[in-house]
């Protein structure tokens, strides 16, 4: 019986909820595939889906959207050995599954726990409430490919945000693989962008852009990087999550300053009368 | 609100006619946020109203109080008293104004009568024809009972004359009886004052006999269980029908607003007062806990600025009760000021209900005057 | 006529030197420069005050270390509180003082100076005083720490008030501070640190480096401080980002704004009239959240225009010092070439300018209210922050045009919703891209309510508890 021969994946952009390659044509080796090397214009591209799902996906109720985060989970799961095959760890595919439920617990709390009445000195209804606050250029960590992608996506989206992620330019087969779980959980397209290639290229454009709201900058290992990209994330006043001073454990309890980072307060007030 | 085009006359002319077009005018008007309202009413407070301006003041506060007697208690002494402090309030300063006039029950009409007018009619006189010669802007439609609910808006000649004849012509300088004597207009509360609550014949034979003992001005109540039900016909028809019965005595209609609970009531009140022909919108009886606030001044100060720009017709606003010191009185007056205008500051279209503010009023414009402060020793006391 | 007699508050009440130092460990000491503050109202020279250079900046920074490291740090979150407590009863006690000093530096009326500036500076110490010793309870984990020293930079609007924004939450954290105010407005802050040594304050805890740009700049680039807090201008905002960036520092900005005050034609038309005009004349509209883009449903246009034509006609405009006074000065010169020049730039892009009468006095920096209609979304005065007391009124047709229109801008501090059915309040809320969203009101504050942008308005919030979270290393 002859070997069977394999029919191999293309490794592809994901934006808007579609598998593009890059509009540059361009694509580099890793592992034996050939993955899209995302431009600038890939860049400008994903923060558009991203932006025209901004409404819809933080217009969805918190139930929803912790409903969707779990069925990231189910499929994640689902797909375990794929991601083993890929070469990551069991106990990091089990890690960034159980982060996934974690975060999709989240979603109907955030507003509880950091929202809160505010008893001002006069006749009026005060309420402060958490909202999300928009689009969020993220530069996601190496290593760990799987676990470390998750922990910055899943905190970004589960309050509303949209996310363009520039995956680590060394470990892109995972990102693209989650991609495909992200497209079969009922995640409205845009809402996770993700962009292999070579962040040092693309991540100034990203930072610079006028229409994202905020950066997470914590695979950027390069201080002078880091800081040329906080400089241009300035232009238009972006929320900066500088990368960590120290080395991070990606197993530990993420606590809740991912998510709070990516918060906008909104407070409202109404007179009392009759 | 600005528009005084002859269409918006009209239309306001034909919201009288049923009950649907009441309540759709009514509740059609903007509402008004009680934090809003009192934030503003309170700023005005705390305006600071200093040495000339003061003076002013206090002189205008005077000329516009209705010193008020409603008790039970009230004898024809007691009256007679008051009808002579109305006329010379300060006896020591005879540059000190009349009082606009005095308030009092319809059985004490002819006692203060003849202290005001000397036994001779007052200037309103009960007129029979309606056509009173002394300039008074009411009475117009009030006798044509052919066209009824008409013929009140949309006169804003006639209805606008001046009445005060120390300083307008026309006024009550050519009729009989004392010089100052005349400057004093005589109220008199009506309409089984203060619950209204009897039938409407016997309410009108009230405001008839008031008129015709001598009364040129009336103080109606509402009926406000039917206003806070939602009977808006019923409460238009009882004030046409008894500014009918006024005659030409001016109407001053009491929405009696520490009842209507809401802001949005007192200036529902306050346009249904205007659209069925009040010439003066009063806060309150002084007979039941809450009487006149700034608030609710404000709100119906904002009603008859707007009415008159509607409808061409100006009315006047009468705060009453719970009104008592110099300090409150000026707050008003900035109150009037700043939200219907100057044209309403005189005592032709703003009162002050109130009794013992005027000793407060006497007080504070002898020590503007000698530069001490007074006592109420040296002041009469009714 | 009833004409207001003029009322002036005493000046008797606030002693303004000849000169002030800078306020630096405790001590007040000459700066590397001096310069002159004036009353706008007047042009009058009031004092000399020194201004800090970078020796000076760097002396604070070190003295506010010192503080931190040896007293403040170490000290026990009650007795902080105590100390703000303190503060706070200070301030209560001599508010008048306080606020006639205020409207003489800035220009603002005293009636705001003495009814709102001045309440809610005591309220603010007030309320962060008893923050001081419940942390863990703040929902930034059992035993959140404070940063170190903290560089503060505020503006010259609220002179007092913005000291009390900054300096209550640092120290109520556990951080010690080194703030500049403004330069056309330092008198207050300098009275201030007279009230930290009546309170025995420790030295260093409070430091106040007065000066221009360069000042400013030498404190938010000193290496050490942990945290810059700054409130101004978008512009300047961008710049201190810049100067972070790459460093430790946290930051929080609070900064410009051009918020939509939206009319519904079923509005509380007398109170939405007030909102409008309390919206954008309040302190001469030197406002970060004014209302400065009134958005008029276009069925109410005529109604809601008219009654604000009749209510601006009865605005007061004149002596800061005086009681009845509703507009006083604009606070410098510059800032009134900016405005002229920004008005000047509406009518020639075609919008139609409109002042009541209003008489302005001859010396001084003065502008009337000022109206434009006809304005689009276009227009340089739609979308620039004018800092002043000129309003643009421009129109729409349904709520969701309105949200449209109010969220195109780059900023994203404030927004008014005017309009009695609840649920489209709500709905709007939801919409408006703004930190803060007064529904039938406008312009109000409070130290226990989060104050702060969404955009370029700025990031982190100021007031509430969540304006701890600036000053505590979470």
């Amino acid at each position: 019986m002859s070997e069977r021969i394999a029919v191999r994946k293309t490794y592809k952009l994901f934006i808007g909820g579609k598998f593009p390659r890059s509009e540059s044509g361009r694509s580099y080796p890793v592992q034996n595939s050939n993955v899209a090397l995302a431009s600038r214009k890939d860049v400008r591209d994903a923060v558009l889906a991203a932006r025209a799902a901004v409404k819809g996906w933080s217009g969805a109720t918190a139930y929803n959207r912790g409903q969707i985060l779990y069925r990231v989970a189910e499929m994640l799961e689902g797909r375990r050995d794929q991601f083993v095959g890929l070469g990551v760890p069991a106990a990091e595919v089990d890690e960034a599954i159980d982060r996934w439920v974690w975060y999709a617990g989240w979603a109907d709390k955030l507003t509880q726990v950091y929202g809160n009445a505010n008893p001002v000195a006069g006749p009026y209804f005060n309420l402060s409430a958490p909202e999300p606050t928009g689009v969020v250029g993220v530069l996601a960590p190496t290593e760990p490919a799987l676990l470390g992608l998750v922990s910055v996506v899943a905190p970004a989206i589960v309050s509303g945000n949209t996310v363009v992620v520039l995956v680590a330019e060394a470990s892109p087969l995972p990102a693209i693989t989650l991609s495909e779980v992200l497209a079969t959980s009922d995640l409205p397209g845009g809402v996770v962008n993700l962009l292999t290639g070579r962040p040092a290229e693309t991540a100034p454009w990203l930072a610079g852009h006028m229409d994202v709201n905020a950066l997470d900058l914590t695979g950027v290992d390069d201080p002078e990087l880091a800081a040329e990209l906080e400089r241009a994330a300035a232009g238009n006043l972006k929320r900066v999550l500088r990368p960590a001073a120290g080395p991070v454990d990606w197993t530990a309890d993420p606590g809740v300053g991912r998510m709070t980072a990516l918060l906008e307060t909104k407070t409202v007030w109404h007179p009392k009368g009759v | 609100m600005t528009a005084t085009t002859a269409s918006a006359r009209s239309d306001l002319s034909e919201v009288g006619r049923s009950e649907a077009t009441l309540r759709t005018f009514l509740h059609g008007l903007p509402g008004v946020d009680q934090v809003g309202a009192e934030q503003r009413a309170a700023m005005l407070g705390t305006r600071s109203i200093k040495t000339s301006a003061k003076a002013w003041a206090i002189d205008l506060a005077i000329r516009m109080v209705d010193l008020t007697t409603l008790e039970g208690a009230d004898t024809p002494g007691k009256v007679r008293a008051l009808a002579a402090k109305a006329l010379r309030p300060d006896p020591a300063d005879p540059s000190c104004p009349s009082v606009a006039a005095v308030c009092v029950y319809p059985t004490m009409v002819p006692v203060a009568a003849a202290v005001l007018w000397g036994g001779t009619p007052g200037p309103a006189g009960p007129s029979e024809d309606g056509t009173g010669s002394d300039g008074f802007r009411a009475g117009s439609g009030s006798d044509n009972g052919s066209v009824p609910r008409l013929g009140l808006l949309g006169e804003p000649s006639d209805g606008r004359g001046p009445r005060d004849g120390t300083d307008r012509a026309g006024g009550r300088l050519a009729l009989p009886g004392p010089a100052p004597a005349s400057r004093v207009h005589l109220a008199s509360v009506a309409t089984a004052f203060p619950s209204g609550q009897a039938p409407l014949e016997v309410r009108l034979a009230d405001t008839r006999a008031a008129v015709a003992a001598g009364a040129d001005e009336i103080d109606m109540v509402i009926n406000r269980g039917a206003f806070l039900s939602g009977r808006y016909q019923e409460v238009y028809d009882e004030i046409f029908a008894v500014k009918a019965a006024c005659g030409n005595a001016h109407l001053k209609v009491i929405l009696e607003t520490g009842e209507l609970a809401t802001y949005d009531s007192v200036r529902r009140a306050s346009w249904l007062a205007m659209l069925a022909g009040a010439d003066f919108i009063k806060t309150s009886t002084g007979k039941v806990p809450v009487a006149a606030t700034l608030p609710v001044t404000l709100v119906m100060l904002e009603a008859v600025r707007d009415f008159r720009d509607a409808t061409g017709r100006q009315v006047g606003v009468k705060p009453a009760g719970g009104i008592r010191t110099t300090k409150d009185a000026i707050k008003y007056l900035v109150l009037v000021n700043e939200t219907a205008g100057p044209d309403w500051l005189h005592p032709d279209w703003f009162r002050f209900g109130a009794s013992s503010l005027l000793n407060d009023l006497l007080m504070q414009r002898t020590k503007l005057s000698t530069g001490v402060y007074s006592g109420p020793d040296y002041f009469t006391l009714d | 006529m009833f004409e207001y007699a003029p009322a002036p508050e005493s000046r008797a009440v606030v002693e303004v030197k000849p000169s002030y130092g800078l306020f630096i460990d405790g001590e007040f000491v000459d700066g590397e420069d001096r310069n002159k503050t004036v009353n706008p109202a007047s042009e009058e020279v009031l004092a000399e005050v020194a201004w800090a250079g970078p020796a000076n900046v760097d002396r604070a920074v070190r003295a506010a270390r010192r503080a931190y490291d040896e007293v403040w740090g170490p000290m026990s979150g009650r007795d902080r509180a105590k100390y703000l407590f303190r503060i706070a009863r200070i301030v209560q006690e001599r508010s008048r003082e306080l606020a006639v000093l205020e409207s003489l530096d800035n220009g603002k009326p005293i009636r705001e100076s003495r009814d709102v500036d001045l309440p809610l500076v005591a309220a603010h110490f007030f309320y962060y005083a008893g923050w001081a010793d419940k942390l863990g309870h703040a929902g930034y984990g059992p035993d959140p720490r404070p940063l170190g020293v903290a560089g503060q930079v505020i503006p010259w609007n609220f002179p007092l008030l913005m000291l009390a924004w900054k300096i209550a939450p640092a120290l109520a954290a556990g951080n010690t501070v080194v703030l500049k105010p403004a330069e056309t407005t330092p008198l207050t802050a300098l009275l201030f640190a007279e009230i930290c040594q009546q309170a025995d304050l420790p030295p260093g805890v409070v430091n106040i480096v007065t000066g221009a740009g360069e000042t400013g700049r030498a404190l938010v680039e000193h290496d050490g401080i942990a945290k810059v807090a700054f409130t101004g201008s978008t512009e300047v905002g961008r710049q201190i980002a810049r100067s972070v960036a790459g460093t430790r520092k946290k930051l929080t900005l609070e900064l410009g704004g051009k918020a939509a005050n939206i009319v519904f034609d079923d509005a509380p038309v007398d109170q939405a009239v007030e909102g409008i005009v309390n919206g954008i004349f309040f302190n001469q509209g030197h406002v970060c959240c004014a209302g400065s883009r009134l958005l008029v449903q276009e069925s109410v246009y005529d109604e809601v225009l008219g009654s604000l034509k009749r209510r601006m006609a009865r605005l007061r405009v004149g002596d800061p010092l005086d009681k009845n006074t509703d507009i006083g000065a604009i606070n410098s010169a510059a800032q009134l070439d900016r405005i002229r020049e920004l008005s000047e730039i509406g009518s020639s892009e075609g919008a139609e300018r409109w002042s009541p009468p209003c008489e302005l006095p001859d010396r001084g920096f003065w502008f009337a209210p000022t109206i434009f209609t006809g304005v689009s979304q276009a227009h340089r005065i739609a979308r620039e922050e004018i800092f002043g007391p000129v309003l643009s009124v421009l129109t729409f047709r349904t709520p969701a045009e309105a949200v449209e229109k109010a969220n195109n801008t780059p900023y994203g501090l404030s927004a008014g919703i005017w309009t009695d059915k609840g649920s489209r309040i709500l709905w709007m809320a939801d919409r408006l891209r703004a930190g803060v969203v007064w529904a039938n009101t406008f312009n109000k504050f409070d130290p226990t309510s989060p104050f702060g942008g969404y955009k370029e308005s700025g990031y982190g919030r100021e007031g509430g508890r969540q304006g701890l979270e600036a000053y505590l290393d979470v």
